[in-house]
C-alpha cells in the first residue's frame, strides 16, 4: 500500500469542517486584553498631537500605546529584517512621529474587552501636519530607477544582459507588436483577518515567557523577529500556528499586530489580543501595481526574431521590493534579440509584498497577451505561434530544464479544451446574443527547494510522529507530509501523525514560493529513513537475525513491516522493533538541502497550458469564464486530490485577476478607497464555472529525490493572459489594462 | 486633518444578561447591547468554530442558523437573538462522533484548502436547502455567493452540496 499518489483526503479535514481547527485569534486563555489599532488618515507627513484622554476615561481601557509612551526597542535595521524583507529599511511600527503611508498604524488601545477597545480608538484624536505624497505609479514613471539589491535578490535575479541587436531586428520583423500593459494594485485579502494572540507568563526568574499564536506562513519567521525587535531569548518565546487562514503570500512577513500584541503584552504583563480589521488589511503588503511595455517581432513563418519586455513596479520609499517580472520571455522563447529591463518607482505606500505568482502572474499576464497579438498580426493560430517558438532550453541561461512537458500541456489542454474546433477570426463564435471567445496562454514558475529540518519517532504503541516547523496554509502540507512519512516507511496513514506549526519542532522556511512540498516533503522523507536505518541496526541485533548483512539498499519497509527485498519472508513488525530500543520510541533529526551539486547545469520549473472560454454579453459589457482548462507540468503529483485544489485555487485567481482585483487609489488621498470585501472584489461562487485541470506525467530527479515541483503559483500564471486573449477573441477589443471591467468593453 | 465636530461623549452602555440558546444549549452571559452575536461567540462562549472575516457582512464566513435560517452574524447583536435557536458549525452533526452529511461531502470532495470560510459555507448551504429554492447547479452557484472562498474551491463546494442535495431528493 503507497498512499503517495493516492487522492487521499485531507488529514485536517474532520477539524476543519466541524470548526475545531483553530486560527491565531481563536486560542482562548484567562484574563485576555484586546488590543485595537488606530490608522492613519494621512499618507505622508508628522503626527502633531494625540489626545487620547476620553479614551482613557473609559472603564477597562488599560493603556493607547503611541509613538510616545512605547517601550525602548531594537535599533538597529538589521533587528526588524524578517526572512522574507527586501533590501532597505524594514517599517518599524510607533517608530516615530512620521507618516510614510496611509493607514499606517499609529496607536494601539488596549481595553479588558474587544468593543471597548473599538470604541476607545473611535475617540483617540490624532492631529498631523500634511506633506505632499506620490503615490500615482503612472505619473511618477520619470522617477524610475535600477532596484538595490540584496539577499532577496538570490531568488529573484535581476533581468539578464541584452542579447543581439533588439532594435534592428525588431525592424527587419514582418510582423511586430507593441502594446503597453497595466494593472492595478490587488491586496491578498485571505479569508482569515491578521491576529496574534499573545500569552503572558513568566519564568522562574520572573522574566516573560511568551506563546504566541500568530496568523504567519512561517513560524520561524515570527520568532526570529519577536527576539530581535524585543531582545527576548529563544527559549522564552514560543510560537505557535497550527493552522492559517490563508496566506497567498501575505503571511510572507510579520504583519505589524505581532508587533502590537507582543509590546502590549510585554508592557502590560497581560495576554493580548491584536486583531486587524477587514479595513487594515489593506494597510500592509500589496502586489505592486505595474506598468509593462512588450514588443514582439517575428519571420513570416512565425519564428520570433525579436522580444523586448520592460517594467515599472512600484515599491514603498522605505524598501526596495523586487519581483521577477520580464525574465520569463527570454527564458520561454529562443529568439536571439532580446532585451529585458525592470525597473522601480519608489512612493509613498507600504512597501509591496509577494502575492501568488508574484512577478510571474504580472509578466506573463502582458507577454502572452503580446505573443496572442503577434499571432494575429501574423495571422496563425496562438497555440501554433507557442509551438513553432518551443524551446527545450532557458534561453536566457543557454541550459536545459531539468524536465519540461510543456508541449505535452498544449497537446492535452488543447484536445480537452477542442481549441481545434477554433475558428481564427474574432467574434466568429457566436451564442444567441453573446459573443463567444476562446483564448489561450502559458505558464511558468520556478520549482525550488530551499533548505529545511525535521524530526520523526516511531513510538512504542507503533504510531509515527513526524513534526517540522513549517506550514499549513490551505495548501495540503499536513496530508501530503503524513503521506510521505507514511510510505518511507511503510505504513498506513492512520498511524501517521504530522504536526507542523510550532517553533518546538525543528526549523522550517517560510512556506511560499511552491518549494513547501519539495522542501519540507524531502527534509520527511530524509528523517523517516534515518528512523528507519536505526530499525535495521535493531533489526540486526535480533537473535538470528536474517538482516545481519543487509545494507540499506537491500530492505524494503512494507505493510508496517522491515523486509528483504530478496526475501520478502523474511520480515519483522515495526512494533516488535522499536520494542527492542530499551522501551523508548526511536526518534530522529535532520535536515536536507537542495543538490545543487545535481541542480546547477538546469533550469527548474513547472509549466502550464491555459485554455479558457468567454462569454461576452456585447450590450452590457459583461464576461463569463465559462470553461477552462489547465493543463499542468509540475512533477509528480503526490496526492492528486488536494493537488487539483490547488490548481482549481490558481486557476479562480487567475479569473479573479483578469475581471475583478484592483485596489484603487485615490491620489488626493493617497489611500486605498475600495478597502473591503464590498468593494475590492473577488471572485465568488456565481464567477466561476466549468473548470478542468489535467496533470501532464513529468518525472524530474533533479529538482528533489521527491521528484516534486510545487504547485502554489503554476496556476495563475497562465490564466489572465488566457482570459484577456479569449476576450479579444470574443469581441475584436484588446485590452491590455486589467482587470478586464466591463466598463472597457463598451 | 481637524477634530471631528461632533465630540462624543465618552461613556459606556451598561451591561445586560442576555440568554442565547446555541446548539440547544441555554448560556447565561453578560453583554453590552453593541456586541455582535458573533463576538458573543467567538469572545464570551468560546465557540471559535464561527469564523470573522470581514465583520461588516460582505464575505459570509460567520454565517449561522437562526432557527434555521442563515444569517451573518456579524451583523447582528447578540441582544437581539434571545430565545431564538442559534445553530453554530459545532452544533450541526447529530452526535459529537458523527458528521453532517454536508460535512462529510466537503470532506470528500476537497470543498476547502485552508477552511476559514468553511463552516460559514457549510452553514450557508444548510440553510439554502432549508429555503428549498435550489433547482440547478447555476441556482447553488448564485445562491452560496454570499460567501467568499479566497482559496478558490467554489467547483468542489458546489459539487459536494449537489451531491447532498441529489441524495436527500434521491
Amino acid at each position: 500500500m503507497t498512499a503517495i499518489g493516492k487522492p487521499i483526503s485531507r488529514v485536517d479535514g474532520n477539524e476543519k469542517v466541524t470548526g475545531k481547527a483553530k486560527y491565531a485569534a481563536e486560542f482562548n486563555v484567562p484574563d485576555l486584553t484586546y488590543g485595537y489599532v488606530v490608522s492613519s488618515a494621512i499618507a505622508k507627513g508628522k503626527i502633531t498631537n494625540i489626545d487620547a484622554s476620553d479614551a482613557l476615561s473609559l472603564d477597562g481601557v488599560l493603556k493607547v500605546f503611541t509613538y510616545k509612551n512605547r517601550p525602548k526597542l531594537a535599533w538597529f535595521d538589521i533587528s526588524y529584517k524578517d526572512q522574507d524583507a527586501p533590501p532597505g529599511s524594514p517599517f518599524r511600527p510607533l517608530q516615530d512621529e512620521t507618516i510614510k503611508y496611509s493607514g499606517q498604524p499609529i496607536a494601539l488601545v488596549v481595553a479588558e474587552t474587544f468593543e471597548v477597545a473599538r470604541y476607545a480608538a473611535s475617540l483617540v484624536r490624532i492631529e498631523y501636519k500634511e506633506d505632499t505624497h506620490e503615490t500615482d505609479l503612472e505619473a511618477n514613471l520619470h522617477r524610475a530607477r535600477e532596484p538595490k539589491s540584496g539577499i532577496a535578490s538570490l531568488l529573484k535575479p535581476p533581468p539578464p544582459k541584452p542579447r543581439g541587436d533588439f532594435e534592428t531586428a525588431y525592424q527587419d520583423a514582418s510582423a511586430k507588436t507593441n502594446g503597453r500593459y497595466v494593472h492595478a494594485a490587488e491586496h491578498h485579502n485571505p479569508m482569515e483577518l491578521f491576529a496574534s494572540t499573545v500569552v503572558y507568563e513568566t519564568d522562574s526568574k520572573k522574566k516573560p515567557k511568551l506563546t504566541i499564536y500568530d496568523k504567519t506562513q512561517g513560524v520561524t519567521n515570527s520568532i526570529l523577529y519577536v527576539s530581535q525587535v524585543f531582545n527576548i531569548p529563544f527559549k522564552n518565546l514560543r510560537v505557535v500556528s497550527p493552522y492559517m487562514g490563508g496566506g497567498f503570500g501575505a503571511g510572507l512577513r510579520p504583519q505589524y499586530q505581532l508587533f502590537m500584541a507582543t509590546m502590549a503584552a510585554l508592557e502590560l504583563k497581560r495576554s493580548v489580543r491584536v486583531t486587524l480589521t477587514r479595513q487594515q488589511m489593506f494597510t500592509f503588503g500589496h502586489r505592486p501595481a505595474t506598468v509593462q511595455n512588450v514588443a514582439l517581432g517575428a519571420l513570416p513563418d512565425g519564428t520570433m526574431n525579436a522580444l523586448y519586455h520592460d517594467a515599472y513596479g512600484e515599491t514603498s520609499q522605505f524598501e526596495d521590493y523586487t519581483e521577477v517580472v520580464v525574465n520569463w520571455g527570454g527564458m520561454l522563447y529562443p529568439p536571439e534579440n532580446v532585451t529585458m529591463d525592470y525597473k522601480l518607482v519608489p512612493l509613498d505606500v507600504y512597501s509591496p509584498l509577494d502575492m501568488r505568482a508574484p512577478g510571474g502572474v504580472t509578466g506573463m499576464a502582458a507577454l502572452e497577451v503580446a505573443m496572442d497579438e503577434l499571432a494575429y498580426e501574423l495571422g496563425m493560430d496562438p497555440l501554433e505561434l507557442r509551438l513553432k517558438n518551443y524551446s527545450d532550453l532557458d534561453n536566457n541561461e543557454k541550459r536545459p530544464y531539468s524536465s519540461k512537458e510543456l508541449r505535452e500541456c498544449f497537446r492535452q489542454g488543447a484536445e480537452r479544451f477542442g481549441w481545434s474546433k477554433r475558428s481564427f477570426e474574432p467574434r466568429s463564435m457566436k451564442k444567441d446574443h453573446n459573443l463567444i471567445g476562446w483564448g489561450m496562454a502559458t505558464g511558468i514558475w520556478d520549482s525550488n527547494m530551499l533548505g529545511a529540518r525535521a524530526e520523526a519517532a516511531l513510538l512504542v504503541n507503533g504510531k509515527l510522529w513526524v513534526s517540522s516547523a513549517t506550514a499549513e496554509i490551505g495548501t495540503g502540507t499536513y496530508t501530503i507530509m503524513t503521506q510521505i512519512a507514511a510510505d518511507t516507511l511503510g505504513m498506513p496513514i492512520e498511524d501517521v501523525l504530522f504536526k507542523l506549526g510550532d517553533t518546538d519542532f525543528p526549523i522550517a522556511p517560510i512556506s511560499g514560493g511552491s518549494w513547501t512540498a519539495a522542501t519540507v516533503g524531502s527534509a520527511v522523507q530524509a528523517v523517516c529513513e534515518e528512523v528507519g536505518k536505526s530499525l535495521l541496526k535493531l533489526a540486526k541485533k535480533m537473535p538470528g537475525s536474517p538482516f545481519k548483512s543487509a545494507k540499506w539498499e537491500d530492505i524494503e519497509f512494507v505493510d508496517k513491516h522491515l523486509r528483504l527485498k530478496k526475501d520478502p519472508s523474511a520480515a519483522v513488525s515495526l512494533m516488535t522493533l522499536v520494542n527492542l530500543n530499551g522501551g523508548k520510541a526511536v526518534r530522529e533529526t535532520s535536515g536536507v538541502f537542495a543538490d545543487v551539486m545535481k541542480q546547477k547545469n538546469f533550469t527548474r520549473s513547472a509549466h502550464a497550458a491555459a485554455f479558457v472560454e468567454v462569454m461576452v454579453d456585447e450590450e452590457l459589457g459583461t464576461v463569463k469564464v465559462t470553461r477552462a482548462v489547465s493543463a499542468i507540468a509540475g512533477g509528480r503529483i503526490l496526492n492528486p486530490k488536494t493537488a487539483r485544489s490547488q490548481i482549481l485555487g490558481g486557476m479562480v485567481w487567475g479569473i479573479s485577476k483578469a475581471l475583478h482585483e484592483e485596489s484603487a487609489l485615490d491620489h488626493t488621498f493617497g489611500r486605498f478607497m475600495n478597502h473591503s470585501l464590498a468593494e475590492y472584489h473577488v471572485s465568488v461562487n456565481a464567477d466561476i464555472h466549468d473548470l478542468d485541470v489535467i496533470f501532464v506525467e513529468e518525472h524530474d530527479d533533479v529538482v528533489n529525490k521527491l521528484g516534486v515541483k510545487g504547485l502554489g503559483e503554476i496556476g495563475i500564471v497562465g490564466m489572465p493572459a488566457a482570459v484577456a486573449n479569449a476576450i479579444f477573441h470574443a469581441t475584436g477589443k484588446r485590452v491590455r489594462d486589467l482587470p478586464i471591467t466591463l466598463d472597457k468593453l463598451l | 486633518m481637524s477634530p471631528p465636530l461632533d465630540k462624543r461623549a465618552p461613556s459606556l452602555p451598561p451591561l445586560h444578561t442576555v440568554t442565547l440558546t446555541v446548539n440547544g444549549k441555554e448560556t447565561q452571559l453578560k453583554l453590552s447591547p453593541w456586541t455582535s452575536l458573533l463576538d458573543a461567540l467567538r469572545e464570551y462562549m468560546d465557540l471559535t468554530g464561527t469564523k470573522k472575516g470581514c465583520d461588516h457582512g460582505q464575505c459570509g464566513a460567520c454565517t449561522v442558523l437562526l432557527d434555521g435560517k442563515r444569517i451573518n452574524s456579524c451583523m447582528t447583536l447578540a441582544i437581539m437573538q434571545e430565545g431564538k435557536q442559534i445553530t453554530t458549525i459545532e452544533g450541526l452533526a447529530p452526535t459529537p462522533d458523527e458528521l453532517h452529511p454536508l460535512q462529510q461531502a466537503f470532506i470528500d470532495h476537497d470543498a476547502f484548502q485552508c477552511g476559514y470560510c468553511t463552516p460559514g459555507q457549510i452553514c450557508s448551504a444548510v440553510g439554502m436547502m432549508n429555503e428549498g429554492r435550489v433547482k440547478t447547479t447555476a441556482d447553488i452557484r448564485e445562491l452560496m455567493s454570499g460567501n467568499i472562498c479566497r482559496c478558490g474551491a467554489y467547483t468542489n463546494i458546489v459539487d459536494a452540496i449537489e451531491e447532498v442535495i441529489n441524495k436527500q431528493t434521491a
